[in-house]
Parts: C-alpha cells; structure tokens; sequence
C-alpha cells in the first residue's frame, strides 16, 4: 500500500502516467463502468443480430464460408410470399403462444389464489407446483411423447380402461397443436403461479377488506379489486411467459423432430428456422425468416409494455 | 478518495474480465499442432461402443491420446453443421453419414483428401472393401472417408405367427400383403405389417420398395422419376401395406425406435428396417419377441429383390484439423480387419469382403440373417435416398407421397406433384 500523496508534494511537477490515466479514469467513469456490461451486449447480442442481419441480405446456403453474393431484400420477398411453411407457421407461432399464454394466466391466477391465504401443508404442495418447473423442456417432450404413443402410450390405455377409444394426441394432423399446448401449459403454468403469488402476496389488505365491510362478495371482490391492483403484475406474467412461449422449441422439437412432423403440424417460426439452417443449410433464408421473427417478437412486445404503462398510470 | 476508488474497481473489473477469459480459454484444447490427442466424434451406435472399449488397446500401442465426443445422430449432425462451418479444428477424426451429408461435407470442403493415406499400406488393405460403400465415400475421384458400417433392408417377421396361420415366409410382395393381411384378421390387435411412416425418415426403407417395383428417384441423366408408373405403384403398395395392415392408430413420425418398437411389444408380424439394427429385435432385453423373430430377404417385387445395400456410417478427417496424420493413424486401427471382424462378431455388418468371407465374420449372426444378408449384397442397390446434396430437403420432398398413401390420400397426384418440387429441386442444386 502506497501512502496516500498529498497535493502539497505533487505540487510543482508534472504528473506521472499514473496518475494521467487515473485523472482519464475519473473523468469517464461512467463509461468505463459500464464498458464490460456494454462489451458484453456487444459481443453476445448486436453481433450475432448484426450478423444473422447481414446473412439474410445474401445467397449463403451450404456452407457459411462459402463465398456469398449480396441479393439485397430477395430473401425476404421468397420468405413472405412463401405461402405453404412460412405463414403457416406464423400462424401456428402465434396460435400456440395466444391458446398457452390464456390458458397459463387463467390457471396461474386461480392456482395463486387458492394459495394465496396460509393453510396447513402449504409448503408442500407449493413445492409439488413447481416441479414441472425444474425439468428440462427436452425431457418434458420425451415423456409426454412416450405417454402419448398412439399404441403403447398410458395416455391411451387410460382412455381404453375408461371405455373411451384411443385418440391420436401427437400423431393426428389436428391434435398434434393441442397437445404440445397442453404440455406448454404443464410445465409453465407453475411459473406463473409464481409471479402472481408473489405480486397477491404484496398487495395491501385494506381495499379488500373495506370492500368486504361493503358487502361485496368474493366474485366481485376478485374482479372489482384484486384483479385491477394485480393488472401490472399479470402483464410482466404475460410479457415474460410470452416471450418464452413465442420462441419454444425444445418441445416441439422433441416431440415432432424436423419440420414439426410429416405435415408440419407443429411448425412454428423456431422450427421452420432451424430447418433452414440445420437440415437444409439455406442460411440467408433462415436468417431471414429471423430477423422477422424477431420483429415479430419486438412488436408484441412493444404492444404489451405500452399497455402495461397503460395500467400503472 | 474518488480517484483511488475507480482505480481500484477498474482493476478488480479487469481481473475479472481477465480470468473470465481464461476460463474460456482453459476449457477447449486450441493446440491443435500434431498433438498427442486425437479428437474423435463419434455417433451412439453398436459400432462406436465396440471401439470405445477398445480404445485403450489403441492409445497403447500408438502413444497417443484419445479425446472421445460421443452424441445422438441429430446432435451428432447439428454439431458438425456448426463446428465445420466456423472451420474449427477441434474435431480431427469424424464419424459421418456418407450418403447423408457425404457430397455436401466434401462440396464445402470439410473433409480431407485420404487418398495417399489408404493406399499405402498394403497390410490395411483398401482393396478389400466392398465397392459401393467406397463409391459412397469419394467425391470427385478423391477418397474422403472410410466406410465402417454397411446396411441392407431386410424383412423382419413372427416365425410364430406365420406357424399359427400356416404361412410360408413370403417371396415376393403380393405374398408379403396377403400374409400381411391373414395375420391382422386373425389376431385383432397385432398389425399385419409395420415400418417407418416419418415423412423423412420412411424414405430409406421405401427406397428398397421402389426399386423393387422398377423405379429410383431420378434417372441415369439425373431427372426426377418420382411420379414414374413403377413409383406410383411402390407409393402405393408401402403406404396401402402400413394403412390396411399397419397397427390401429398408426402416426405419420415413424422412424426406426418407434416401429422398432412395435415390432418388439410383439404388436406386429412383419416389418422392413435395416439388418444392421437386428441386435434390437434379438436381444431379450429390448424385445419381447426375441425368440421367434426371423429374417429373410425383401420379398421381391415386380423387378425383382432390389434393397439398398450402402455404408450407412464412415470415418473422416477434418480438413481444418491440424492433428490430420495423427488422425489417420486412429482411422487406420479402428477400421483394420481385425477391428471389422471383431465390430462384425458383436452385430455391425462391415464393409470388408475378406470378413464377410471369413466364416467367423458371420459366426454370430442369426442363420437366415446371414443368408439374406448375403443374397442382398448381390443385387442390393448403393443408395437409399437421393443421392443429392442437401439431402434433407430432397428426402422430405420424395416422402410426402408416402405420408399421402399412408393417411388414405390421393397418392398419385402427390406423386405427380412431388415430381415437380423434385426437379425444381435438383435444377437448383445444378446452379
């Protein structure tokens, strides 16, 4: 430890590269604080954004090394005019997220509130709520595939011991959708349950309670009050949960493989994207179906944040 | 006190960042220079377990090191997609599908010339192997791989079931639906006949149906022939066996494990697959059937017996690595004969004809397995898929007649419009 140089004995001679560098420090502080977290944005985040950009403005197929032409917006016009997988798969994209995300905050609140009030064995069962929560979306999708095996899944085989006949879940071209929407909700929900605990948890009794000396009944309670005071708390559920739900693959992907199954029933945008580049190596093409996926995500977001201003003002 | 404050957390920042970087640095081996490691990737399959417990032997006898990745087929796929792409040369020695990714790994240049390399030494012997699965792995005349596995399709069936119903082992393909059809009306809830329905994945094992039938995928010019008179029938009769005789609720993502599977719950009398998977169905730890199953040639069709027969696996080094001779030398000992005889005694069927020849090669193999692997080595055809390559894209275009015959739909008029995608498709990989 060097002992501390008073002005006095600096006094009078030029000052060293120590202290150049500490007076440069000390001027722009605020941004050499920053400069890790910005490096880090820089290197994980607008490069690859810059570069999947850059992709999608050229012919890059095979390999990525390949030399590549600049083709300028061509990508872009064969993607939205792609009728047979690229709406589609909008579509599906938004279906899934839409069904999931209503189904999530619907049980979510109702599961928050019935835990909402102390009761015996209720760490119990808070932790048996969450357990979904903790397995790997992959090995979520390898076990409801394997429940639901049209042939030797249990799912079916509970259908047939109640005399119902056995259904087709995953395999069938309709219900394939549904059911990865329901194993979507399966695992979510809890985190859901989460979020809106914790946002019940913290609001203020006295409204609730003034209401209950006004005669209001549980139903109108939970609408007229507790609803309204929860609204942010719901739409950070919603946003978070959302932006999960768009970009689900593993799923998906466990359940149906490439191209989310023989008629793509469950190709969503993710699915449709990691076909390009994994298993038909059309870069630029996938890059593009990216970049607007990504402003597909942007948008909603957008939307759903204005709304939540909305609703704390 | 300002000043010394941000200088002492610029630095404790810079640490950080610093030994973050180290981390980062520490954990992948970069020093590829003829190191003593071989890296080696390799896909789960009988074949890799054999070596792995091998291995030892090998780094014994040569000094070197082995770094061994093992990973499922599709992870296997992803990761060379990524890691050959960027050029690394973190992965010397690659297991790879050559009919699969073999013309798109060489068109990129991702694999290196080995020609020199397998002809000289004679005691190795690249004169040995057997001819297609060498076509299979050179490209423009130049050697880039080493074939390590072959596969025919075989039929698979229920000796007990055929015994119940009074049936021979059918010849042909009207035999092989009649019987099929027998069985599943006099057992209500066993499948008469069961394969891969996957859009992609049934095209391997449908292969072997339209050549017997008299059609391929494209022509000797290389023009598509999937709406060819011979494909619409073989379209029809694989999807019409699966639909008519196929299990109750069949699903249209069949590949291997599933209707393996089902063949092996004892839930169906015949089934197509390659013979290099019957350790599946013979073993009583994954089958239930295994003492009744028998194998026997596909049953002819209008051409004739026509199956693939292809090196559905080989051996290749990486372009970018720097460690290639080294590589080579772990190629060398893995696939010696003694190496594809022993691999050949635990159940991989080997690309070596002095293995196939030697009567321990097959010493272990079910008898009507060897038989029938032999007579389809003698008319089997060298590709089960088109020989394309981007591959994927072109197996998903050929199948969808055989998911559109399989779900009852019009089969034909998916033929004929799968022929239009197919060209549009071949015409743009010729650009």
């Amino acid at each position: 430890m060097t002992p501390p140089r008073s002005a006095a004995r600096n006094a009078g001679r030029a000052p060293g590269a120590r202290e150049k560098f500490s007076d440069w420090a000390n001027r722009h502080r605020k941004w050499l604080f920053a400069a890790p977290a910005m490096a880090f944005v820089g290197v994980l985040i607008i490069f690859p954004l810059a570069w999947t950009l850059y992709l999608s403005l050229t012919d890059s197929q095979g390999s990525v090394r390949a030399a590549t032409e600049f083709i300028g917006l061509e990508n872009y016009l064969t993607v939205l005019s792609d009728v047979e997988r690229f709406w589609p798969a909008v579509g599906r994209t938004l279906t899934f997220t839409g069904i999931a995300l209503v189904c999530e905050v619907a049980l979510g609140m109702g599961i928050a509130l019935l835990l909402w009030r102390p009761f015996r064995g209720e760490k119990w069962v808070r932790v048996a709520i969450l357990l979904p929560l903790v397995a790997t979306p992959v090995a979520v999708g390898m076990m409801w595939r394997l429940i639901f095996d049209p042939n030797i899944g249990f799912a079916n085989q509970l259908l047939a011991a109640v005399g119902i006949p056995a259904q087709p879940w995953l395999s069938g071209q309709d219900t394939a959708l549904g059911t990865t929407i329901f194993m979507d909700v399966w695992q979510w929900t809890p985190m859901v349950v989460l979020i809106l605990l914790a946002g019940l948890t913290s609001l203020s009794e006295e409204p609730d309670e003034a209401a209950r000396m006004d005669g209001a009944n549980a139903f109108q309670r939970f609408f007229f009050i507790t609803l309204p005071l929860m609204m942010p708390t719901v739409i950070v559920a919603i946003l978070l949960r959302g932006i999960d739900a768009l970009k689900t693959f593993d799923i998906l992907y466990a359940t149906k493989g490439k191209g989310g199954g023989s008629f793509h029933e469950v190709e969503t945008l993710n699915v449709y994207a990691y076909g390009l580049s994994f298993d038909y190596n059309q870069y630029g093409l996938s890059s593009a179906v990216l970049i607007l996926f990504f402003m597909i995500i942007i948008g909603s977001m957008w939307l759903l944040t204005m709304r939540k201003k909305a609703v704390s003002k | 006190m300002k000043r010394r404050s941000v200088m002492k957390y610029a630095a404790v920042a810079a640490a950080l960042s610093m030994g973050l970087t180290a981390c980062g640095g520490g954990s992948g081996s970069s020093d590829a220079k003829e190191s003593g490691i071989v890296r080696v990737t390799l896909a789960n399959h009988v074949w890799t377990e054999g070596i792995k417990a091998a291995i030892p032997e090998f780094e014994k006898s040569s000094g070197l090191k082995v770094e061994l990745t093992q990973l499922g087929e599709d992870q296997l796929s992803d990761q060379y997609n990524v890691k050959l792409n960027a050029g690394s040369d973190e992965i010397d020695v690659m297991m790879y599908r050559p009919l699969q990714e073999g013309k798109a790994f060489a068109k990129n240049g991702y694999l290196a010339d080995l020609t020199s390399k397998v002809s000289s030494d004679s005691g190795w012997d690249w004169k040995d192997y057997q001819e297609g699965p060498v076509k299979a792995t050179t490209a423009d005349g130049k050697v880039v791989g080493v074939p390590i596995i072959t596969e025919r399709e075989v039929l698979y069936y229920r000796k007990d079931l055929l015994k119940a119903a009074g049936l021979e082992v059918p010849k042909t393909m009207e035999e092989l639906e009649a019987a099929a059809k027998a069985i599943k009306e006099a057992n209500a809830d066993t499948a008469g006949f069961v394969a891969r329905t996957g859009k992609s994945a049934a095209v391997t094992q449908f292969s072997s149906f339209l050549y017997s039938f008299g059609g391929d995928f494209t022509d000797s010019s290389g023009k598509s022939t999937v709406n060819s008179d011979a494909a619409k029938e073989a379209y029809a009769y694989y999807g019409g066996l699966i639909r008519n005789y196929g299990p109750a609720n069949v699903s249209t993502d069949m590949s291997w494990p599933e209707a393996m599977a089902i063949f092996t719950q004892g839930k169906a009398a015949f089934y197509t697959e390659a013979d290099s998977l019957y350790k599946n169905a013979t073993d009583p730890a994954k089958s239930k059937v295994a003492e009744t199953v028998g194998f026997a040639a596909l049953p002819a069709g209008p051409a004739g017996s026509k199956p693939y027969n292809i090196p559905s696996w080989g051996l290749a080094v990486n372009e970018a690595s720097g460690n290639q001779d080294n590589g080579w030398k772990f190629i060398q000992w893995a696939t010696s004969k003694e190496r594809t005889l022993a691999a050949q005694k635990a159940g991989v069927p080997g690309p070596r004809a002095s293995v196939w020849a030697d009567s321990a090669g097959t010493s272990t193999y079910p008898k009507d397995l060897a038989e029938a692997i032999a007579a389809s080595a003698k008319n089997g055809v060298g590709h089960d898929r088109p020989e394309v390559v981007t591959v994927g894209k072109a197996r998903e275009i050929v199948g969808e007649p055989i998911v559109a015959s399989i779900t009852g739909a019009d089969a034909s008029a998916a033929a004929d419009s799968a022929h239009v995608a197919f060209q549009k498709f071949l015409d743009s990989e010729k650009k």
